[in-house]
């Protein structure tokens, strides 16, 4: 997650304004820091009465503090102008496209399929092709948040009741984290997100995967989760296609199983981290809408968990 | 000597012999186990001391973990009761929320070892 290592075009034009503007303060630090030196230096000896007060020309403070100053901050500011009108660099044409709505504190996260009926939900992970633009608008549905995932694209705020879009090019495969960037509440630093950038096939068998409907229980305690999931108090929330489960509150559950996380980028996603946050998350995101329920044996807990973890 | 300062003698030793030993594979390295511990998110439900992000409160503290005489309440407190716990908890405590979580021999042994450096 580091602004330094640019895994796409808009990313690696940030970074490259980034790095000039480094150089250029540091030269402009080191020599400021070397004239105080040599000031304090030559005056060390001087007693108090001794000091020279009469004028100076004023043409060094003309030059040192303004044309130069004017010189480099306008040249500055016409490279970033430059770089910003060509960003985003990612061309429109057949993009990938999702429509992001940032909660506290997660994110949801719609593909936008041209066949109607292939829309789905997800969250909290975004899965893009390489070489290929992705086109994501954004909204929130409370607080401004702001969508930065810094080896892809600049930072862009959500903003409720308005729409926003970024877009951008993965060029490598990998696996990128993004972060809520846009203090937003209690768990705001909880609030994490991983895009996906895999190779064209790879792309196409998942969006295939996600748009299906939930995978069918492949064992008896799976079978007795789904039960417990879909009569319990999970389905008020959460949205399981294929079954009852249709709440509309928290993240959709169809595909949760193959996520790489749980609780947006707050905990590694498998059978126990998952029954953690079932039972516990009041303790592990304090403040989340999530609450944590206590109402399941061990035995069902793993069987909630193990039905969950098995919708891949 | 406890048990546990045995096994971390144990552990230090087979790293001498690294060629020779089973013993390796028999005591587990912590440093590996605390990676794996991280890896898998043992701290959603554990406190482990030390441990990045472990202070979960669903099952036990793992606070002074050699200290501790039995295994969920159920198996004595023994480097091949921990393996197996964490490995297949059913075994021991049918009805435990702790969850199989498909761990392999050699790193239930690197988790266990670790475990037992816990202050």
């Amino acid at each position: 997650m580091s602004v330094f290592d640019p895994a796409s075009h808009e990313s690696a034009m940030i970074t490259a304004i980034t790095w000039k503007l480094i150089v250029v303060s540091a030269v402009i630090y080191a020599i400021v820091c070397m004239v105080l030196i040599r000031a304090a230096a030559r005056h060390r000896d001087a007693s108090a009465t001794a000091v020279d007060l009469t004028p100076r020309p004023v043409i060094g403070v003309v030059w040192f503090g303004a044309i130069i100053p004017v010189v480099v901050l306008v040249a500055l500011f016409l490279m970033t102008l430059t770089a910003m009108r060509r960003y985003p660099a990612s061309d429109t044409a057949s993009p990938v496209t999702y429509h992001v709505t940032a909660h506290q504190w997660w994110w949801d996260v719609a593909w936008i399929d041209p066949v109607p009926g292939r829309t789905f939900h997800t969250a909290n992970e975004i899965h893009v092709a390489v070489g290929r633009p992705a086109r994501i608008i954004l909204t929130s549905d409370d607080v401004i948040h702001t969508f930065w995932v810094p080896q892809l694209q600049g930072k862009i705020d959500l903003i409720p009741g308005d729409t926003t879009e970024v877009r951008f090019t993965a060029l490598q495969p990998g696996v990128y984290r993004g972060q809520c960037a846009e203090y937003c509440g209690a768990q705001h630093a909880h609030m994490a997100l991983v895009v996906v950038a895999e190779p064209p096939a790879a792309f196409a068998d998942w969006v295939a995967t996600e748009a299906d409907a939930a995978a069918e229980p492949r064992d008896s305690a799976a079978l007795t989760g789904r039960r417990l999931v879909v009569t319990g108090p999970c389905a008020v929330c959460h949205t399981i296609r294929g079954t009852a489960a249709a709440g509309a509150i928290g993240p959709d559950l169809t595909h949760v199983g193959s996520r790489l996380t749980l609780a947006a980028g707050a905990l590694p996603n498998n059978i126990g981290t998952m029954e953690a946050w079932i039972t516990s998350a009041q303790s592990l995101k304090p403040g989340v809408a999530m609450p944590s329920l206590r109402l399941f044996s061990g035995d069902e807990l793993r069987a909630v968990a193990a039905y969950l973890e098995g919708l891949r | 000597m406890t048990r546990a300062t045995v096994l971390i003698l144990a552990a230090t030793l087979a790293g001498c012999a690294r060629r020779s030993a089973p013993a390796v594979a028999l005591a587990g390295d912590a440093q590996r186990g605390r990676l794996a511990v991280e890896r898998y998110g043992c701290g959603a439900c554990h406190v482990i001391p030390g441990a990045t992000a472990a202070n979960g409160r669903v099952g036990p503290m793992l606070v002074r973990f050699r200290e501790q005489a039995m295994i969920a309440g159920h198996a004595p407190n023994t480097m091949e009761n921990l393996v197996r716990w964490i490995r297949d908890p059913q075994s021991i405590s049918p009805g435990t929320a702790m969850p199989n979580l498909g761990i392999d021999d050699a790193t239930a042994r690197d988790i266990a070892a670790y475990v037992y450096t816990l202050r």
